[in-house]
């Protein structure tokens, strides 16, 4: 069979395969789907531990405050550019839109962790605890952003995976704050960069197998 | 039939198989921007999107030359570049939900030809490494059947009548009447003049020394 005839054969081929699909949501309606299971997580923490606890550590730490803002719009711009990087033709740009809130993130974070350096108030606590909260926190959305992503087509299946790790870890940050119960120190501040770093490594890693769009085809 | 009807900042028009026209809304951009042939595509795609199913298989077929010509900008050599289409296609179909009629189908589709021609050329390069060159495995790996069996057995006739021809002329006369005219003793020793024991010794010695060759030849 020549190359042509092989091609009109596939494409007729596929033709009796053709069933109606409900077209893709835009991507900052799919991001504001997943920012309503972070709403609902946030919900939940603010049910059980109080707004108050918060807003009194970030009167005293407002440096806190600034990294938590930081953390929720890398999640929300992380998101967005992760639902757009499914879309083929869409700008590769958008992996850099999270980058400006991250770097308030890490700034903001840093000021913090020098502040405690300075005060000498670097002591230890049940800081570990922080690590499995932000990992913990992570599993959900990620779970959530991967089973909207796999209705997409992501073409750069890693890259995209970043950016659902960098989004999932940036919104279990703001989570953290509801329930942190304590001022932050040096150490938490690590653990909380060592927890981000695991959820982006895991979803890097696990991104170009998960990130496969699902076969559809009736052979 | 399904077809490309009217197309402005309204929207995009399109004829379906069941007679009726569909509109697909463009931003002012968006139809600044596209090329005529570009938003046609667009449009048979969003009918596609519906179950068209003529619309379909048409942006299809328009779809192969655009496929080609992005596996060709990615370097893809020209024997390959059919899989390309062939795996675009495919990816085309399951990923069809993905494309947004407001915007450029070209770069939807060039998106997805661009990734798959870069798929197999790495698919190549893998296969590349692990495979044998063709021209050893072919020698390592000769068909008994084909016409290499009789050159080789050509190739061992006139190897072993070199040898035969090396030897000293005792030996020689042995196996020439012996061995290859399948004489007698006494025909053999009548027909060179030697007793039957110096043929045969000569013969024995003969044997010895073509094994001997022909084993270090090999």
């Amino acid at each position: 069979m020549s190359d042509t005839s092989r091609h009109e054969a596939l494409i007729q081929a596929l033709g009796e395969q053709l069933t109606p699909v409900r077209r893709l949501l835009s991507p900052w309606r799919r991001t504001l789907g997943w920012m309503l299971l972070v709403a609902v997580m946030a919900s939940l923490l603010l049910w059980r531990f109080g707004a108050e606890p918060m807003m009194r550590r970030w009167e005293h730490t407002p440096d806190l405050a600034i990294a938590a803002i930081g953390a929720l719009l890398t999640a929300i711009s992380a998101a967005w550019a992760a639902f757009s990087l499914g879309v083929p033709g869409r700008s590769r740009a958008w992996i850099w839109l999270p980058v400006p809130p991250a770097l308030l993130w890490i700034g903001a974070s840093g000021v913090g962790c020098l502040r405690v350096l300075l005060s000498g108030d670097a002591h230890a606590h049940t800081a570990v605890d922080c690590l499995f909260l932000i990992i913990g926190f992570s599993i959900p959305l990620s779970v959530l952003m991967i089973v909207l992503l796999r209705r997409a087509c992501p073409l750069s299946p890693v890259r995209t995976a970043v950016l659902i790790g960098l989004a999932s870890a940036g919104a279990s940050a703001v989570l953290l704050e509801i329930c942190h119960s304590f001022i932050s120190t040096g150490t938490d501040l690590a653990l909380h960069a060592l927890a981000v770093f695991i959820v982006i490594a895991v979803n890097a890693a696990m991104g170009g197998r998960l990130l496969q769009p699902r076969q559809n085809l009736r052979s | 039939m399904s077809g490309l009807t009217a197309s402005g900042s309204m929207g995009l028009y399109v004829g379906t198989a069941h007679g009726t026209l569909a509109r697909f809304p463009l931003s002012d951009d968006a139809s600044r921007q596209l090329d005529p042939g570009d938003l046609r595509r667009a449009a048979w795609m969003a009918a596609a999107q519906t179950g068209d199913r003529r619309a379909y298989e048409q942006v299809l077929a328009e779809a192969v030359p655009l496929i080609r010509a992005a596996a060709r900008r990615q370097g893809v050599p020209t024997d390959s570049i059919d899989d390309v289409v062939q795996e675009t296609l495919l990816t085309i179909h399951r990923v069809r939900q993905t494309f947004d009629p407001s915007r450029s189908f070209d770069a939807w589709l060039n998106a997805i030809a661009s990734r798959r021609a870069i798929d197999g050329l790495r698919g190549q390069g893998r296969r590349d490494r692990r495979e044998v060159n063709d021209e050893l495995a072919y020698e390592n790996h000769p068909d008994g059947d084909d016409a290499t069996r009789d050159t080789q057995r050509a190739q061992d006739d006139a190897r072993l009548h070199e040898a035969i021809a090396g030897l000293p002329p005792g030996q020689r006369e042995a196996v020439e009447h012996l061995a290859l005219k399948e004489q007698s003793l006494a025909e053999a020793a009548q027909a060179t003049g030697r007793t039957a024991g110096a043929l045969k010794v000569n013969l024995h010695r003969a044997l010895k020394a073509l094994r001997q060759r022909i084993e270090g030849d090999a």
